[in-house]
């Protein structure tokens, strides 16, 4: 018997990779954007989950906003990470310090 | 019997997709790292139809593994990346990253409290069609929402279109505009002069 815990656990146990994917990864930006979309896989699968096991459907509704929001900022993203290469010929974070941050 | 293949099905599912999830933070090619997420992504659909949620499984599969992890793939193709440089302090910060995930996972763990979730699914709310329970809620209550979200891909796609559009000088190109609008006078322009006479200008300069 699958219990509801099983796929909270399971969202944890994702969304954790992805924090420690963002840790590793500081310097490539292209596997920083997928660090951040598995963070919102983990958190659709506590979405559905939760909706399942408490009847309500407004859960997945969210599930499906978050899938469109997350498309747009994935597409946005990769646009500014195209002019981004385009204009520096590079995606190295640690190359990019125009603001001087 | 059921259920126990269906506990089977999970953790099968549940392995692969930390393997791939594992794999996408730790390869070196980032054309890996995109088709390992592509995997990650149908095997989250798969859990997902394990809780009778069909239509958002197949909405990850279409938006997610058809569209945008293409369009990842695209640009990790596109930009020609040296990986060398951007591999740089995966080792110094390793530690780090599996420390922090390790301490967050625990204490994720512990407020969760494993056992204190342990009840039973209900009876599945959608009945026979998930997509009509879902629809039925999108088209009444969140109805606003969804006309939102519909603003919001069409604001990014203006976006992304207008970020990486470059207007290039050294090529020839035609404005359609001008073309229909074009008159006869635009296209021919008749240039009174007086006539140089016999000889011309060329006998007049030879001596």
């Amino acid at each position: 018997m699958i219990t509801l815990a099983h796929f909270i656990v399971l969202g944890a146990v994702l969304f954790c990779i992805s924090v420690a994917g963002i840790f590793i990864n500081r310097k490539n930006i292209i596997i920083l954007l997928m660090a951040i979309e598995l963070m919102l896989l983990s958190v659709n699968m506590n979405f559905v989950a939760f909706s399942r096991y408490l009847g309500d459907a407004s859960g997945q509704v969210f599930v499906f906003f978050i899938l469109t929001v997350a498309a747009a900022e994935s597409a946005i993203g990769l646009a500014i990470l195209v002019v981004l290469f385009r204009n520096r010929a590079t995606i190295n974070v640690g190359e990019i310090d125009e603001l001087k941050g | 019997m059921e259920s126990t293949l269906n506990l089977a099905l999970f953790y099968a599912f549940a392995a692969v997709l930390v393997v791939a999830a594992l794999g996408v933070i730790t390869v070196k090619n980032s054309v890996h790292a995109a088709l390992l997420l592509v995997l990650t992504f149908v095997t989250s659909a798969a859990l997902w139809l394990l809780m009778q949620a069909e239509f958002l499984a197949i909405a990850l599969v279409l938006v997610y593994v058809g569209a945008v992890m293409v369009l990842f793939l695209f640009v990790v193709m596109m930009l020609d990346i040296d990986t060398e440089p951007l591999r740089e302090g995966f080792i110094r910060y390793l530690p780090l990253g599996i420390g922090v995930a390790v301490v967050m996972l625990a204490e994720m763990i512990a407020l969760i409290g494993v056992n204190s979730l342990a009840t039973p699914p209900p009876a599945d709310p959608a009945g026979a069609s998930n997509t009509v329970w879902l629809g039925n809620a999108l088209f009444s209550d969140f109805l606003l929402p969804f006309e939102t979200a519909a603003v919001i891909l069409t604001v990014a796609v203006i976006a992304a279109i207008m970020l990486t559009l470059r207007k290039r000088t050294n090529t020839k190109y035609e404005n359609p505009s001008w073309q229909v609008s074009v008159q006869a006078k635009d296209r021919i322009r008749i240039v009174k002069m007086a006539s140089s006479g016999q000889g011309g200008a060329a006998q007049e300069a030879a001596p």
